[in-house]
């Protein structure tokens, strides 16, 4: 069969249902093979928006999101999904097309070296130069992407080699000797883990992105609640520990919660799970939880020590490693009495500074407020994706989220444009669940393109707009360190968002008043196909509490 | 220090202090990677996306046609040395890494010298290439071409000898290394 065929039967055993992208030159045969594949297709209207996509879809599902592109300009755009896919793990193959063999090295037409520009951001690359290589290096992607630390894999395939005759077998196992990730967890080091927590009087559990990858959220809830142990997560990990809970602190970090910041400052030990002490978490470093000692468990040893030196490292899979320690820890009977000083300090955090804002007294929708209003509107049901900026932060802080895989957004890379994309696949991948994308009016701006396809492929999203006119974090900032200098940060009234989803054969909808938003919600919710919902909400709103940059945890403002 | 919250003008001289702090402690790097193309590249990203020069780089195949072995020598702090160790081990397509202990580890480099020699300085410098344990592997009327093979230590200072005579041209192939003993590198 053509080697593009073996593709299809390759996708298929890996339980692939569905794949978002746009064909070009080099890939029709790819296309070619899809036509009658028996896979879902997805045609977004940019490479970006696909290789989006396909990170929404994984998130949501767990499952290895797959986006397909042209050689040249269709493999360049994917740089953006698979540099962000690289910094939050997410588990996705990118398969592109490239200029006939012959023609490498020449700049052919849409010639690009894809597999030389994206080698820092992938896990992993194959460029085929042996189309019988073809079926073994499919499967070798996935097993990369999904294993381990999750992560984008490119797999870059020549036009002549893809319409090559090969034989086609099923590949039932991967030969990789030097890929074998560590996922048991060395059993003494587990033991002195529980150990140091039955000793710690401060203890403090922080939890990533890494738990949700692991699908370990669960697990991790047995070893929060096999004792009173408090409990943070990073903006990847959110849903990771069911918020609200008598345990949870709320976010920590930049835009956290001053109760999760100002316990990590005086914690005596530190439980990072699946986390990594990004920049955003740990503010200036040399003054970052300066009493703790740390238990790091993540399955990527490179993570470890890197930023924070570990006094208990533990390599491997949440999944396996946290029934374990949870197992260690109650065979301790620690009294659970210790921590009754350390719970009397958090409460009097708590309750001194919860979350909260100046609410408007008259119509005006105050950022804050529309992120509640879409819990109401929800009842906290929904999964939701958002862009990036204040938008993600107030949906960060305000909106609740009970379950893992439920709130996707771009961490690490800070992607805008990803809200609405990474929607769509959400949708694709779960089509039973509301999916929300919160957006914001600059980051919308980015791949606002994607309405075609939400229509097109009949997906509906429900895109709530943030619009304040502005990019507003960005404004935040010169606002509060650049003595209010606003420099290109006002993006004005265009477009008229009603008339632009009206186009796109989208409902559009306005919201300018407080008192019917939650109805508004309810109503897009409800209402069949896309929508973009525009709400004009407070213009010059800062996003609050913060950690102004490069400062400590004890210095938060607002 | 490059955060965008600050507007403080920063000075060149502060930029420069938080380059890093550098051990000056030479490392060499063992690595045994799978024979593929593109393998060179992404070893050589990696080191120089986390900040550090190669000095010296020496590839050749092994016993095992499927594999090559890879030496590299860099000048390192400590800690981010560990970091780009622990990077190379996520790399797929590397099976075996190590950091060599200068004192367990036995390393050579060859390097072929063409300096000027006229019939006077010649037995000069082929008296130096005795002393050295050299060969001479080319001779013209008015040059000679040696080769050397020791540390990079005894090929310096064999430089240091024949220089004066002019030289006319030095190539260095980078050391390579072995642990001393019984065990595999």
């Amino acid at each position: 069969m053509r080697a593009v065929d073996a593709i299809m039967e390759c996708l298929k055993a890996e339980g692939v249902d569905t794949v978002f992208g746009i064909p070009g030159g080099a890939n029709l045969p790819t296309y070619d093979a899809l036509y009658d594949g028996g896979i879902r297709h997805v045609l977004c209207r940019h490479e970006q928006g696909a290789g989006h996509a396909a990170e929404g879809y994984a998130k949501a599902s767990g499952k290895v999101g797959v986006a397909l592109a042209t050689s040249g300009p269709g493999a360049t755009n994917l740089v953006t999904p698979i540099a962000d896919a690289v910094m939050d793990s997410v588990p996705t193959v990118f398969i592109t097309g490239q200029v006939r063999t012959e023609l490498i090295g020449t700049d052919g037409f849409q010639e690009a070296d894809t597999t030389g520009i994206t080698m820092p951001i992938v896990k992993h690359s194959l460029m085929i130069q042996d189309p019988r290589e073809i079926p073994a290096a499919i499967h070798e992607a996935f097993h990369i992407a999904r294993t381990g630390r999750p992560g984008p894999v490119l797999v870059d395939v020549p036009q002549d080699l893809s319409r090559a005759d090969i034989r086609y077998e099923p590949v039932d196992r991967v030969h990789l000797p030097g890929y074998q990730p560590t996922t048991e967890g060395n059993a003494k080091q587990i033991k002195l883990a529980a150990k140091a927590l039955a000793n710690a009087r401060r203890p403090v559990i922080y939890a990533g992105g890494g738990v949700v990858n692991a699908d370990a959220a669960h697990e991790l809830v047995e070893l929060c609640t096999s004792d009173r142990f408090p409990v943070t997560c990073t903006v990847m990990g959110l849903g990771a520990f069911p918020a609200p809970h008598d345990q949870w602190l709320g976010m920590l970090g930049m835009h956290g919660t001053r109760t999760a910041n100002y316990a990590m400052d005086e914690a005596d030990l530190i439980c990072a799970v699946g986390a990594r002490f990004d920049d955003r978490i740990t503010g200036k470093l040399s003054e970052f939880a300066p009493r703790a000692k740390f238990i790091h468990l993540d399955i990527d040893p490179a993570e470890i020590s890197k930023n924070v030196p570990a006094h208990i490292p533990i390599v491997g899979d949440a999944k396996r490693v946290l029934p374990k320690l949870t197992r260690e820890y109650r065979a301790l009977e620690a009294d659970s009495a210790r921590l009754d000083g350390w719970w009397e300090r958090i409460r009097g955090w708590q309750e001194r500074y919860p979350l909260g804002y100046d609410d408007s007294e008259d119509s005006e929708i105050k950022p804050q407020y529309m992120v509640q209003a879409m819990y109401e509107a929800t009842g906290g049901d929904a999964i939701v994706t958002s862009d990036v900026g204040q938008h993600q932060m107030w949906c960060a802080q305000y909106f609740h989220f009970s379950r893992p895989r439920r709130w996707i957004n771009s961490g690490g890379l800070g992607t805008m444009g990803f809200g609405l994309p990474s929607a769509i696949g959400a949708k694709v991948a779960c089509p039973d669940d509301t999916v929300l994308c919160l957006a914001g009016d600059g980051s919308l701006q980015m791949t606002s393109q994607e309405l075609a396809t939400a229509v097109a492929e009949g997906i509906p999203v429900k895109v709530f707009i943030m619009n304040n006119g502005y990019l507003g974090m960005v404004r935040q900032w010169q606002e509060l360190f650049w003595d209010r200098r606003y420099s290109a940060v006002e993006m004005g009234s265009t477009p008229d968002w009603v008339k632009l989803a009206d186009a796109y054969g989208a409902i559009g909808m306005r919201a300018t008043d407080k008192s019917t938003l939650v109805e508004a919600m309810r109503d897009a919710i409800a209402a069949d196909g896309p929508v973009v919902l525009d709400v004009q909400v407070t213009k010059e709103e800062n996003c609050y509490p913060m950690i102004p940059a490069g400062q400590a945890a004890r210095d938060m403002v607002g | 220090m490059g955060e965008p919250g600050t507007k403080d003008i920063l000075n060149l001289a502060d930029l420069e202090a938080a380059g890093g702090i550098h051990t000056g402690r030479k490392h060499i790097i063992s690595l045994l990677v799978e024979n593929k193309p593109g393998v060179l590249a992404r070893i050589a990203g990696l080191f120089s996306r986390r900040g550090f020069n190669i000095q010296t780089l020496a590839v050749g195949p092994t016993d095992d046609p499927t594999l090559s072995r890879m030496t590299l020598t860099v000048d390192g702090a400590l800690q981010p040395i560990d970091q780009v160790t622990k990077q190379l081990h996520k790399l797929v397509n590397v099976i075996k890494i190590r950091d060599l202990e200068p004192g367990e580890t036995v390393a050579r480099e060859l390097a072929l010298f063409k300096v000027s020699a006229d019939g006077e300085s010649r037995s000069q410098i082929m008296q130096f290439t005795d002393i050295f344990r050299g060969k001479v592997i080319d001779v013209s009327k008015r040059s000679v071409t040696i080769e050397i093979t020791g540390t990079d230590d005894k090929i310096e200072a064999f430089e240091r000898m024949v220089r004066p005579f002019g030289l006319i041209e030095m190539v260095r192939t980078g050391e390579i290394a072995i642990s001393r003993g019984r065990a595999a590198t």
